[in-house]
């Protein structure tokens, strides 16, 4: 909008309307983190007190340890960090195949990828909830771990990403007696690691958040995740809203943490669908 | 490119030697492609069971009576018949309509608007970008824990300060007028960050000389903005629709969290209705025939949205 605006606008104007717009985005969060601080009769006294007399750190103890919450924590991290493992690998090799390799059938299997990611959750769970309950994986983290591996999402991203580096990498090295393997290990992932960054990133904060697969597949309370964990929170708390608060502020930590840090792999993960393609 | 010619399937020099094209075989049986096919495996295999397969199967589950237990039974057309004649469904189709829309709308809006807005050279512009985007990173189960909070109609913050300029302030998400107007706000509250970056890339795309060169005609930012940036971010906008309505029309975790449906059936949406009749109700057939006219819904939304492109998208 430097162009579309040209001066039109003060700059302290755009600064006030900026950060008001800002706030609008991030107080409700400012709020939970304030409320995760207080006592109960504490939470809804207004006018609101943003920064608490007394930090009640205890609220978060509390949290963590009347309900199993570091198991839902483990849980989660367990299925989030095999699914971006398998994710890498299966999408990176896939997403090799389809961009730098030729194949009879190559375009209609990648419309079929396409069509796929194209396709609602909810008109396949059914279908997916009986091959799963076929293999007897119901109420097992496998079943998560399998159903979100084989991520269309990710081909696609892999493809788009590994297409654009030059071709004569990978010519060069064929003439050097590399096979197609070798190629892809030692030439091309090495250069593809921002890509490999960014869908890591997507994938793991995908399945972090992800409700409503382990809600249909996991029953038992030892192998809930912990958005699970947090809905069953909310229901069972619901007057000690400052511990709900405070489970919501531990279960936010990890993806917060994950975005400071990489941030432009988040972004470039979201544009590259749309502009690259 | 000599040697990429050598390996490629199509194998056009053999074909001028032997005067015959190689067979599918033949072509599939080339190193190239056995190696192709290999890294495919592991992936392919998956997608196949696990995706591909399902979304064969859930166009004949529909047809079929399923409690999740006993064999599968044929029922043919009588789900879809009791479909037309529900008066949920009716409902639930109702409100996934306006919610989508809705939302689509309000998300449209807010996101080019923050997107023209970042797109300046400003100071902190890294850190309004990061706050902006900042709902879409939590997890909509966290979005909606402290929106009900915040919404509770008598203690809630935000009826506490609304209470100070009117006497009633809404019952939010206890009230059936109100309760979808709620989620929709919510939706695009979290999600308008999400678009910005994607309209944003695309603003960044606009040459600067179009720019310039309006300037020098004297064009106003109103002519400006309809007569550059719009036409050259439709392909953006015709993105940024399809996948807006297809998210939304998924949107689960928001109503199950905050109204499971109600006030009544206030909030009651499509896919909200197919996980209860399934996995709730064991009604895996009923429920499987929703999501057929749920996906039909939705593949009949992107085929406009696709003839109408040339109209509307330049380039």
């Amino acid at each position: 909008m430097g162009q579309l605006l040209g001066h039109a606008v003060p700059k302290s104007l755009s600064h006030l309307f900026m950060i008001l717009i800002s706030l609008i985005m991030i107080v409700p969060f400012l709020w939970m983190l304030s409320t995760s601080f207080k006592l109960q009769e504490e939470v809804f006294q207004y006018p609101i007190q943003w920064i608490p007399q007394v930090f009640h750190f205890e609220n978060y103890v509390e949290v963590w340890t009347s309900i199993p919450f570091p198991l839902y924590y483990f849980n989660s991290l367990k299925v989030s960090v095999l699914v971006t493992l398998g994710q890498l690998i299966t999408c990176s090799l896939a997403g090799y195949a389809f961009a730098r390799l030729d194949f009879p059938g190559k375009n209609r299997l990648f419309i079929m990828y396409f069509a796929a990611f194209m396709i609602p959750y909810q008109v396949i769970m059914i279908p997916q909830y009986f091959v799963i309950k076929k293999l007897g994986l119901v109420d097992s983290h496998w079943a998560l771990i399998l159903l979100e591996i084989f991520s269309p999402y990710g081909v696609f991203l892999m493809r788009q990403f590994l297409s654009g580096i030059s071709k004569e990498l990978s010519e060069a090295a064929r003439i050097d007696g590399c096979n197609e393997f070798g190629i892809f290990a030692r030439i091309i992932l090495p250069l593809a690691k921002p890509a490999l960054a960014t869908l890591g990133i997507f994938a793991f904060s995908w399945v972090w958040n992800d409700f409503q697969a382990p809600l249909i597949y996991l029953t038992s309370d030892s192998l809930k995740t912990l958005p699970l964990g947090l809905a069953s929170l909310n229901g069972e708390f619901t007057s000690q809203t400052q511990l709900v608060m405070a489970g919501t502020v531990l279960s936010l930590i990890p993806v917060v943490t994950v975005f400071l840090f990489f941030q432009r792999y988040f972004i470039s993960g979201i544009t590259a669908g749309s502009v690259k393609g | 490119m000599s040697s990429l010619n050598k390996s490629v399937p199509a194998a056009q020099g053999a074909s001028l030697a032997k005067g015959r094209e190689p067979s599918l075989w033949q072509r599939m049986m080339h190193p190239q492609a056995r190696t192709a096919y290999l890294f495919l495996l592991p992936n392919l295999l998956g997608f196949l069971l696990f995706i591909a397969v399902p979304s064969v199967m859930a166009l004949g589950l529909g047809f079929t009576e399923w409690d999740g237990y006993n064999p599968v039974k044929w029922t043919g057309l009588s789900n879809y018949v009791r479909l037309m004649q529900d008066e949920n469904f009716r409902i639930a189709l109702q409100n996934t309509l306006l919610y989508t829309f809705g939302s689509c709308l309000l998300v449209i809006i807010a996101s080019l608007s923050l997107a023209l807005l970042v797109n300046q050279k400003m100071k902190g512009m890294s850190l309004y970008r990061a706050a902006f985007f900042f709902p879409h990173i939590a997890s909509f189960i966290a979005v909606a824990v402290v929106w009900q909070a915040i919404f509770n109609p008598t203690l809630g913050p935000l009826n506490m300060f609304l209470g100070k300029f009117m006497d009633h302030p809404p019952g939010w998400l206890i009230s059936s007028d109100w309760a979808l107007f709620s989620i929709i706000l919510v939706s695009a509250w979290k999600m308008a960050g999400y678009y910005m970056l994607l309209f944003l890339a695309g603003l960044q795309g606009i040459s600067k000389e179009l720019y310039e060169a309006a300037n020098i005609d004297g064009a106003n930012i109103l002519q400006r903005f309809r007569n550059i940036t719009l036409p050259m971010l439709s392909p953006v906008t015709f993105f940024v629709i399809i996948t807006c309505i297809i998210n939304l029309f998924k949107s689960f975790d928001l109503v199950y969290v905050m109204t499971g449906g109600g006030p009544g059936r206030s909030t009651k949406l499509l896919v909200y209705d197919i996980f209860v009749q399934s996995f709730r109700n064991s009604a895996f057939g009923y429920a499987s025939a929703e999501a057929i006219v749920l996906f039909l819904i939705v593949l009949a939304i992107t085929y406009v949205q696709f003839k109408g492109e040339k109209r509307w998208v330049n380039y």
